[in-house]
């Protein structure tokens, strides 16, 4: 429970980062926010020889408004990105579902970039991302590269991010015209690792829904101008490709029934809140 | 011979619970560890060392985290502020009685870390309803209490805190 010896560095530059990344390569790990990361070394399923410390570079701690995305810096916390003022207006999935990441004691330190970064398959963060069609900004000293969250996100705890890259920024695209949304998650324990978590986009006749927590990364559908009786065909279809397993939370067939049960839940308040969107323009 | 680099000590200056402290600490040492150990204080608390149960929270420049995901060296220049904070010349403060008045806790061991969460989330929140509150201990493991007298205490002290001072010396 106390991690293996590693060297500590402090980065007072992105570029001092990357530096020791490119020198140390795979025995190196970034740490913002460690929620994730620490928890890995005390149990010593991570053993890095060199540890950088990003969570203190300016540099890295903007939320910035883009106009078509909000970009959240790699050092930028959940409690932040909570926080920033157009959060429920312009961006608001991340507002319904940035309060069912861990808890209120965890976002204050927590980061937004770790999260994407750490790919846990149960977290809010990379579904909305890939939910929303977002990407990830990486950094090397081989230069800059903007992937999109679909060719990020390569599986269980792994991205498609490099021995000598860290990611610098994510970009959330911000609400679409007309568009509603909803996000919902089932944890024994709010704010514990969700047994399913489901988010929804509904803008005209298309609708796009992301599971997290079943398969081995976010899964995202999207379909257009379905018939009221063809959704359940749909998401009984999808319960079975997501292959959940047995284990200690639920069964898997428990969570087929919620991907078709509360898919649809979603899938109908994400529409109704379309709706209320187009009256109050 | 000198150490290999990751067991070699480094140098950690802060403000603990209001006073200039330094020590040293490897870089693996967790700021929980380095609290008890080094600092003597042993009302941070350790129970899973994986985030999960908040006995270990502290305030890091006034923001609620839990130790056990922290390293000693990253508090370097930071304020660090533990529940020996909270009681002043023997007196405790009005958190701290109300924990007692309600039972807000039995055995104790989570208690530090829920009362540094508690002044942490009313500073951000000063007027929470029930359901906030309760959203906020959602972050601690207590076994004992069941958690209502912890809400019935939070509630009294928002009460107090928010009485409009009086007008009039009286
Ligand atoms: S000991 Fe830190 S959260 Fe449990
Ligand atoms: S009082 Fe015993 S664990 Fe909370």
């Amino acid at each position: 429970m106390k991690p293996k010896g590693f060297e500590y560095l402090r980065a007072h530059s992105v570029e001092q980062a990357l530096d020791s990344l490119a020198s140390n390569g795979d025995d190196a790990k970034i740490i913002s926010g460690g929620n994730s990361l620490m928890a890995m070394l005390n149990f010593r399923l991570l053993e890095p020889k060199v540890l950088i410390d990003i969570s203190r570079l300016e540099a890295l701690s903007g939320i910035e408004y883009k106009g078509d995305y909000l970009e959240v810096g790699a050092a930028a916390t959940q409690a932040q990105l909570q926080a920033w003022p157009g959060l429920a207006e312009r961006m608001p999935l991340l507002a319904l579902a940035v309060p069912h990441i861990g808890h209120f004691q965890t976002r204050s330190k927590g980061t937004v970039c770790g999260s994407i970064a750490h790919s846990d398959p149960s977290s809010e963060l990379p579904l909305c991302l890939a939910l929303l069609g977002g990407s990830v900004v990486l950094r090397s000293k081989r230069g800059e590269k903007v992937l999109k969250a679909a060719d990020f996100q390569l599986g269980m705890l792994s991205t498609a991010c490099a021995d000598d890259e860290m990611v610098v920024a994510v970009r959330f695209p911000v609400k679409r015209q007309g568009a509603g949304y909803a996000f919902t998650e089932v944890a024994r324990r709010k704010g514990d690792f969700a047994i399913i978590a489901i988010a929804a986009e509904a803008v005209g006749g298309t609708i796009r829904l992301g599971i997290g927590g079943v398969a081995d990364k976010p899964a995202v559908r999207e379909w257009s101008d379905l018939a009221t009786d063809a959704l359940d065909d749909k998401l009984n279809e999808l319960a079975w490709e997501l292959g959940g397993n047995d284990d200690i939370h639920a069964s898997a067939k428990y969570r087929r029934q919620l991907v078709r049960r509360l898919g649809r839940e979603v899938i109908e308040t994400a529409q109704e809140n379309g709706v209320a969107v187009k009256e109050t323009n | 011979m000198s150490q290999p680099i990751e067991n070699q000590k480094q140098q950690v200056n802060f403000t603990l619970n209001g006073r200039e402290v330094g020590g040293s600490a490897e870089p693996r040492k967790l700021l929980s560890d380095f609290l008890r150990q080094e600092m003597a204080l042993t009302g941070v608390h350790v129970s899973c060392e994986h985030g999960i149960c908040g006995c270990c929270t502290v305030r890091i420049d006034g923001k609620a985290v839990r130790a056990c995901l922290t390293l000693a060296v990253q508090v370097d220049g930071r304020r660090v502020d533990t529940v020996e904070s909270l009681a002043h010349a023997g007196e405790l403060s009005d958190l701290q009685k109300a924990f007692r008045k309600h039972h807000g806790l039995q055995c104790g061991y989570c208690t530090p870390g829920i009362l540094m969460s508690v002044e942490a989330f009313l500073e951000i929140s000063p007027k929470p309803n029930e359901e906030e509150i309760r959203d906020m201990l959602g972050g601690h493991i207590c076994r004992c209490t069941g958690y209502t007298g912890m809400v019935r205490a939070i509630k009294e002290v928002v009460e107090q805190r928010n009485e409009p001072v009086p007008l009039i010396e009286v």
